[in-house]
């Protein structure tokens, strides 16, 4: 049993460092091999859903190399507080879902300020301080899978959920999935923002604590598992990848929820230690230029069009300070301890 | 004269003091309009700052003996309200120590509900509420601490500022704009004065017959009362031409007709006969020319010289002096009744002793001596009175002697006639009069009276 213990311990003195210090899920670069200047992004969004954008923006900008960091959001906020705090090692742009998170590193001065055209069109819940900038939209959506869920049973809202997890002898019992709030800083704020939303939100917990619904992580691992018919249906899936994966397997069904959508939109800010924010702001201007805006509903980053949107009641998810609400110690504590009693830890 | 340009001008001038006045007040109304608007944007942000803090407090619940907090949305939507600004809160124990929220929060040294701090050096203001528990398990106060930076406090003081300020210079605009007029209204009746002036010809020296506020009255009487004393001055020059080409005509051509005899004459006797005519023809001519020049400047001196306060002792004490250095006159003896105390009257002391030289040049010449000079205080001021021993003219000539050259007309040997129009001029000019009487004791007196002006009269 000894010698394979060895590389085990590495591993976790491995973990031990990446707990210190946060490290990215995985890294790309684009543009020049061998650029004059460097961009270093780090985001939470895939790598293969923004490298269409990154690589159009690379050629409207030849000498530049970007460093494309993918990290976890919950890393990526440690990672920026971090650097905001010793004031070293920032990135250029941070890009995350967790707006939440982006929020409050702009409250406590971890940005610096841009002013351009494109920012001053945005609306005011796109906007903060001329800090933050929502540069996509994405709304958090049902998935299924057509295979196992009869069209009649198909939920088109919340309440159509609850109906479905209810009886004792349901289908679905264990075979729902949502986002496990405490792994996914993006779970955390849907289910943060659907507690303060509506009373659904207990009936909802409720059922999925009847019907032994899973928390997981991440939006690519649920809805593998939707295809692969692990689960047959996941709750608050952010739209962008459920659709970019829908469009590849018939069997995926996307469902906004008509009783009311909530809209997110993934947020950009610049450090304010940024070694090159010329670059930084280059690229959010350009997200939220014509061309930029149609790179990203390509990559089904903007969803501008749901089905059915005259139906929908859109909760946009505002990049304001009532987020901090969120992320407060005591009242994370007591969302999470009432999460917990529906989905207990480990 | 000025040049017309380089004249101040009362437009400028009162723009002067109104941009002065406007710049003073406008600097007052700013400050003022700051210190309220910033005490306005501060009440209408406090209200929220201090709701969010009561919310937060409110929150507040015993559990397990633990105090908790359970933040409600609204509280943070209130903060929302100021939308650009960073927010911070602390929720502390009775010890101080930190619930929840941001640990660089710091509770103020006194009790303050509000206070102002800064957020990471940016300007911020704090409210602080309090939640005081007395139960069994706990006691003690929990203070609920929120902060917010001032952008959005700045941003409405500068707004109620603006606002004010647009408004004062709206006013003071508006006001300018009045005094235009007013000042364009009030200097009206001077521009129809002006053109009346311009429109008159250049002989029309007849009051100004405007109908003008009473501000501008004073200035059309000192006009009207400038020209009357023009009109005058042009009337008596007008007559004094006359006189003197009436008086000087005769003369000059009889001097011309001797010289002309003289010429042609042969036998020197009777030549020597013309030339002794010339003689005294010539000296006559001089004498009425002196007369007419010292008639006009009496005249002019009456018009123009302010009168002064005199001793007519003194004046009547001048004539005989100069009356008795006329070598024309030596050896007549003149006689001065003078009294002791002094004989104060007002008037122009020049012209009142030529008078009285004139009165005595008359008695010398047509009266009989002796000849005396006799001053006085009448009822109404007083007398220079010159008194011969002669008949004297015949009473129905006394009305008419003060009219010029009305004794006889042309020179007579001694005198050119104008004596007693003089005299008569100067004693108009000195609001008196000539008068003639014979006295009880005999012989013939000339008087000049002059009137004392009232007391404080100007």
């Amino acid at each position: 049993m000894k010698p394979p213990f060895i590389p085990a311990m590495a591993l976790v003195l491995a973990c031990g460092t990446a707990l210190a210090t946060p490290v990215p899920e995985a890294v790309a670069h684009f543009g020049a091999a061998e650029p004059a200047r460097r961009l270093l992004i780090r985001s939470t969004t895939d790598i293969a859903a923004f490298a269409p954008v990154l690589e159009l923006f690379a050629r409207t900008e030849p000498g530049l190399g970007i460093d494309y960091e993918q990290w976890a959001s919950n890393d990526l906020y440690e990672r920026a507080a971090q650097a905001c705090a010793e004031r070293k090692d920032a990135a250029d742009l941070l890009i995350s879902s967790s707006v939440d998170q982006l929020v409050k590193l702009v409250n406590d001065g971890c940005a610096q300020v841009h002013r351009s055209e494109a920012t001053a069109a945005l609306p005011a819940g796109l906007n903060w301080r001329d800090e933050i900038f929502g540069i996509t939209r994405e709304p958090a959506v049902i998935v299924y899978n057509r295979t196992f869920v009869p069209p009649a049973e198909a939920p088109q809202t919340r309440f159509d959920l609850i109906d479905l997890l209810r009886p004792a002898e349901s289908r679905y019992v264990g075979r729902v999935a949502t986002y496990d709030i405490e792994a996914s800083g993006l779970g955390y704020l849907f289910a943060f923002v659907d507690s303060q939303q509506a009373t659904t939100f207990g009936s909802l917990l409720e059922a999925f604590g009847r019907s032994g619904a899973i928390a997981t992580c991440c939006s690519a691992e649920i809805i593998d598992g939707v295809a692969d018919g692990s689960f047959v249906m996941a709750y608050n899936v952010l739209g962008s990848y459920a659709l970019s994966r829908a469009a590849q397997n018939p069997d995926l069904a996307v469902v906004a929820p008509q009783d009311y959508t909530l809209v997110l939109s993934r947020a950009a800010m610049i450090p304010k230690d940024a070694a090159n924010p010329q670059d930084g702001t280059a690229l959010v201007d350009f997200l939220l230029s014509a061309p930029g805006r149609v790179a990203l509903q390509d990559s089904n980053l903007i969803i501008e069009t749901l089905a059915d949107e005259d139906d929908l009641v859109v909760r946009q998810i505002p990049l304001s300070p009532v987020l901090l609400l969120g992320l407060d110690r005591e009242k994370r504590a007591r969302f999470l301890d009432r999460w917990h009693a529906t989905f207990p830890p480990g | 004269m000025p040049d017309p340009t380089r004249r101040p001008s009362i437009a400028r001038r009162l723009a002067l003091v109104l941009v002065l006045l406007f710049a003073g007040g406008g600097i007052a109304v700013a400050v003022a309009a700051l210190a309220y608007g910033r005490a306005a944007a501060d009440r209408s942000y406090d209200q929220l700052l201090i709701g969010a803090a009561n919310q937060i407090a409110a929150a507040t619940t015993l559990r397990d003996g633990r105090v908790g907090v359970d933040i409600p949305l609204s509280a943070f939507e209130l903060l929302a309200l100021a939308p650009d600004d960073r927010v911070t809160y602390a929720v502390l124990g009775p010890e101080g120590e930190l619930l929840t929220g941001y640990d660089n929060v710091l509770p103020p040294a006194t009790e303050q509900t509000f206070f102002r701090g800064t957020i990471d050096g940016e300007p911020a203001r704090f409210a602080v509420a309090k939640r005081r528990f007395a139960e069994r398990a706990f006691s003690g106060t929990v203070r609920a601490i929120v902060g917010q930076t001032t952008q959005a406090r700045t941003a409405l003081t500068r707004e109620i500022t603006q606002n004010a300020l647009i408004l004062v210079g709206a006013v003071a605009l508006l006001m300018a704009a009045l005094a235009i007029l007013a000042v364009r209204a009030g200097l009206k009746p001077l521009r129809r004065i002006e053109e009346g002036l311009m429109s008159r010809t250049p002989r029309d020296l007849t009051p100004i017959d405007l109908a003008v506020p009473r501000e501008v009255g004073g200035l059309v009487d000192a006009i009207n009362r400038f020209m009357g004393r023009l009109d005058r001055q042009i009337d008596t020059m007008k007559v004094l031409i006359a006189d003197a080409s009436h008086q000087l005509r005769t003369p000059v051509a009889a001097i011309r007709a001797q010289a002309e005899l003289a010429a042609e004459e042969t036998d020197p006797r009777r030549r020597a006969q013309i030339v002794e005519r010339i003689h005294r023809r010539s000296i006559n001519l001089s004498r009425l020319t002196d007369q007419l020049l010292s008639h006009a400047m009496i005249i002019h001196r009456a018009e123009a010289t302010a009168p002064e306060k005199l001793d007519l002792r003194r004046v009547a004490m001048r004539a005989v002096d100069e009356m008795d250095q006329d070598p024309a006159l030596q050896g007549s003896s003149i006689l001065l009744e003078l009294p002791e105390e002094p004989v104060p009257a007002t008037g122009d002391a020049l012209s009142l002793s030529e008078a009285c030289k004139n009165l005595i040049g008359n008695a010398l010449r047509h009266g009989l001596p002796p000849v005396s000079v006799r001053v006085g205080p009448t009822p109404g001021g007083a007398e220079i009175a010159v008194r011969d021993e002669g008949p004297g003219p015949p009473e129905g000539e006394w009305a008419d002697a003060g009219r010029r050259f009305a004794s006889r007309s042309g020179v007579s040997a001694g005198s050119a006639g104008l004596g007693l129009a003089i005299v008569h001029s100067v004693a108009q000019a000195h609001g008196g009069a000539l008068s003639f009487r014979r006295p009880p004791e005999g012989g013939f007196e000339a008087a000049i009276s002059i009137r004392t002006p009232e007391e404080g009269a100007p």
